[in-house]
């Protein structure tokens, strides 16, 4: 945190303190979303918690996707979609009035299924978000990603090659490009959505290591159709259902090791014990 | 013998197969005639469709390369009393006609491409391209009346005028071949940057152009290589003209306008210098055609 002051990139507006000890950092509050007509998610309120990593699992097609999504706004850019009820950061509406998208976004990272880097070099992925704040010296740039890389587990890797576009790393590598990407703006929030998906094995591993990392930083949450990554890395898990209107609920959220050992639901025991889904 | 073949077998599949054999010969005799025929038929008409290319640019070459001088790229207009003199007034004058057509239709074909690719299902992402399609299939001419009424008639015929009327037929062009690269720009790349907090105006800038940059550039080179040969719309807007005059508020002299002049020309010497710039034009259209395709191409590696 006394990093982020000297990085001098705080954005307007950023609360930047830890939330008040109890309080999440992130909270939905009967948060209905739909498309169009269609309601693809119904009524979930869920808390997410600072510096710690809360997992949505549950099968195909049940909003998975769309909750995170909807939780930096990111939904907004599917024409036909909007809310009900509420999502706060730090107590604040992020769908109230005269909130601006951008704003959220900077304040709430994002790292996708497919990783997906910009053409350019290896260094401009990185510098592409904390130039978004208007020039930033040289010196302070290359600091800045010398340290968003090495936070996502990849300095070493790409120290020697950084004018090399970042389209030419392997697929966990551009993966943990991403994830710094994401981190050099200093968001207070990062959401993962698959983000091991389309990753191997041992790229996947070095991913959840670096979560590990990250969450003594961040409120993570990240979408896994993995139940092993959800038991491994999380320390919250939700588990979601889709009702037979079609439309996605959370049906139980608790501790990761309750979940995994003595769930209350019967399909949530049902889809962890692997019989359906 | 077929018939003691068939008494002989026995079991409906054994005559099934034999039934095969005997028509497949008849059959497979017919096929190999059918299809030589259809495929001398698509040869002869693909020869059909190349013959008037051909034939009109060996024409060209061989009509206009012997009045092609490099005086006659030089020099401007002279009777042919003294030898006729060049285009270099045209030259210059499409030149002018070009760029300014172009910075007006290209920022506004990207921009308001940009437009129709993030709003393509509103009201005026639809018309924007519906009335693409129809603007891009009107006549040339109708292009020129419009803009003579609009800025020509009453006053005077201008430069200007006729770089008008060359943007109002290039903007569609840029407008739909931008559209389209930016179309093939994977979604993630936009998620990407707005995920980053970037507004929407830097991600456009910064991420999508630059992806679809080669593309975009290819689609300028054909808007231009289509209009550079243009004459009906700048008929009665940039007039042309026998001087050379670099002023937007006076008449300015074309190429094509040009050979149209010298082409209905009586004199002989004006007929062929007519042919050279003919050849000049084409060359121009070629030389951008190839060079879109081998920006293309480089794209595709």
């Amino acid at each position: 945190m006394t990093e982020q002051k000297a990085l001098n990139l705080t954005v307007t507006g950023a609360k930047s303190a830890p939330a008040p000890a109890g309080a999440p950092k992130m909270k939905t509050d009967g948060l209905s979303i739909y498309y169009g007509a269609f309601r693809a998610v119904a009524e979930v309120s869920m808390p997410v918690p600072d510096r710690k990593i809360t997992a949505i699992i549950g099968p195909s097609g049940c909003g998975k996707s769309t909750l995170i999504r909807s939780l930096n706004r990111m939904n907004d850019l599917v024409s036909g979609s909007h809310i009900d009820g509420k999502v706060t950061l730090d107590g604040e509406d992020l769908y109230g009035p005269g909130v601006d998208v951008v704003d959220v976004r900077r304040r709430i990272g994002m790292v996708f299924q497919r990783p997906n880097p910009f053409p350019k070099s290896i260094y401009d992925n990185v510098a592409f978000g904390p130039r978004l704040y208007g020039r930033v010296p040289k010196a302070e740039l290359d600091d800045i990603v010398e340290r968003s890389l090495s936070r996502a587990a990849l300095w070493d890797e790409v120290k020697d090659k950084l004018k090399q576009s970042g389209m030419a790393l392997s697929g966990g590598q551009q993966q943990r490009l991403c994830i710094a990407r994401a981190i050099a703006v200093e968001p207070e929030v990062i959401l993962m959505d698959e983000p091991c998906s389309a990753l191997d094995p041992v790229a996947t591993i070095k991913i959840e290591e670096l979560m590990q990392e990250l969450k003594k930083d961040y409120a993570i949450v990240i979408v896994t159709h993995n139940m092993q990554q959800a038991a491994r890395v999380s320390d919250f898990t939700a588990m979601m259902m889709m009702r037979p209107d079609r439309a996605g609920e959370m049906i139980e959220l608790s501790d990761t090791q309750m979940i995994f050992t003595k769930p209350k639901d019967k399909r949530t025991e049902d889809y962890v014990s692997g019989r359906f889904g | 013998m077929s018939t003691e073949t068939a008494s002989v077998t026995t079991s409906p599949r054994d005559r099934m197969r034999v039934r095969r054999v005997k028509t497949s010969v008849a059959r497979e005799r017919a096929r190999r005639f059918v299809n030589a025929g259809m495929l001398g038929l698509t040869g002869l008409a693909t020869l059909i469709a190349l013959t008037p290319l051909v034939w009109i640019i060996v024409e060209v070459i061989t009509r206009g390369a012997p009045a092609l001088t490099l005086d006659f790229l030089t020099q401007t207009f002279k009777p042919t009393s003294l030898g006729g003199g060049g285009i270099w007034h045209s030259i210059v004058g499409t030149l002018i006609l070009i760029t300014i057509a172009s910075a007006i239709s290209i920022p506004i074909g990207i921009l308001a491409a940009f437009y129709v690719v993030q709003h393509p299902n509103t009201t005026l992402g639809l018309a924007v391209r519906f009335g693409t399609d129809v603007l891009s299939g009107l006549p040339s001419i109708v292009v020129g009346l419009f803009v003579y009424t609009l800025l020509v008639a009453g006053r005077s015929y201008t430069a200007i005028s006729g770089a008008v009327a060359l943007a109002i037929m290039m903007a569609p062009i840029v407008l739909r071949t931008t559209e389209e690269m930016l179309k093939l720009v994977p979604r993630s790349m936009r998620e990407a940057s707005l995920g980053l907090g970037a507004p929407e105006w830097k991600t456009s800038f910064s991420i999508m152009l630059p992806a679809a940059i080669t593309g975009v550039v290819t689609g300028l080179m054909l808007a231009i290589a289509r209009v550079s040969g243009e004459t009906a719309p700048l008929l009665f807007t940039a007039q042309g003209s026998n001087v050379l005059s670099t002023s937007l508020d006076h008449p300015i002299a074309s190429l094509a306008l040009t050979l149209y002049k010298y082409a209905v020309d009586p004199d002989k010497v004006r007929n062929s210098q007519a042919w050279a710039i003919a050849l000049i034009i084409l060359f121009i259209v070629f030389s951008l055609n190839i060079g879109a395709r081998f920006i293309a191409s480089r794209r595709a590696k």
